[in-house]
């Protein structure tokens, strides 16, 4: 056994075998996470207490917001994190067409969603809705106050779209090393790993589309 | 313990519910329900989805007893984040406290 060398493909030489591989870049993916989490919690904590401070401003500035671009790109995620789950599954079944197409689908959609973004900060911009940059507020609810939420509301989506450009760049590289053959059945915790962070991103879009866009809504119905 | 492979089946179903509670949350937000109930609504719907995203999506649900607690760490930190600064923020002023 001394000198059976015989080397698994994908295996790093300090793991005992590919599934102790396996477990270890998951927990190293969450770790990263938990990070996220928490980075991500501190931004929403921020939005909770400035809420809380004046809700009828928060309100009145989230009518602004147009809800249906934003519900489009809550679906636009979700289609995107279905179309990840299934790339995931076709990097363990080894079907390498189908796995680059599930990722070329993801990054579209990935893109989709930045798209749509790009258009409605645009509208802000129009409107004289960016926070500091000659902002204006002639609604209802104290223009301070409504600033403050533009202000949580640019951070956040911001910083999301961030992680969106990222995953974006990940999926790059993912769909490279799926060209080239590198993942097979036994080995494709890359595309697993980066599969995690695409849905923690989708996740964090889960909590921002309700308490940003849908929290002035009834409005539109008085 | 190999890998389990979650069937397609179950990632279609998944985002069938994804799809359905995203409706609800838009419905339910064109009502003005009294007090806090709007939030609570929106906040319950979207904790459903991020959970079936986090066990099914991201394989929480199949992975090992480890995983589980790197979750959970993650979720008792947040926890710990709203409650602490709440417990501060939201008392203030229960107290009379006596100028000097």
């Amino acid at each position: 056994m001394a000198d059976s060398h015989v080397t698994t493909y994908g295996l790093a030489h300090h793991f005992d075998d590919i599934e102790q591989q396996r477990e270890a870049g998951t927990l190293g993916m969450w770790a990263f996470l938990i990070t996220e989490i928490l980075f991500f919690g501190g931004m929403f904590m921020a939005y909770v207490l400035y809420r809380t401070k004046d809700p009828d401003a928060f309100a009145s500035a989230s009518a602004h917001l147009n809800w249906k671009l934003g519900a489009a790109n809550t679906a636009v995620l979700i289609i995107s994190s279905l179309t990840m789950a299934l790339a995931v599954y076709y990097s363990q079944t080894g079907d390498r067409k189908m796995l680059m197409l599930f990722l070329v689908l993801t990054m579209i959609l990935g893109a989709t969603f930045l798209g749509v973004k790009a258009y409605e900060y645009n509208d802000k911009w129009v409107h004289h809705l960016v926070p500091g940059f000659g902002f204006q507020w002639e609604g209802h609810g104290d223009p301070q106050h409504v600033q403050m939420f533009y202000f949580i509301y640019f951070m956040m989506t911001g910083i999301h779209a961030l992680h969106m450009i990222i995953g974006l760049g990940i999926m790059t590289v993912i769909l490279t090393m799926a060209k080239r053959g590198r993942f097979t059945p036994e080995y494709h915790s890359p595309v697993e790993i980066s599969g995690l962070y695409w849905h923690f991103v989708d996740i964090v879009w889960i909590f921002l589309f309700p308490l940003l866009y849908l929290l002035g809504a009834h409005i539109h119905n008085q | 313990m190999s890998e389990h492979v979650v069937s397609r089946k179950i990632y279609f179903l998944i985002f069938g519910a994804l799809m359905v509670l995203t409706g609800v949350t838009v419905w339910v937000a064109n009502f003005n329900l009294p007090g806090p109930l709007n939030a609570i609504v929106a906040l319950s719907i979207a904790i459903l989805k991020a959970t079936l995203v986090v066990l099914y999506f991201m394989h929480v649900r199949y992975s090992s007893k480890l995983t589980w607690v790197f979750v959970a760490a993650g979720i008792i930190w947040l926890i710990i984040l709203f409650a602490f600064t709440l417990s501060d923020y939201l008392t203030r002023g229960w107290v009379p406290i006596a100028s000097g």
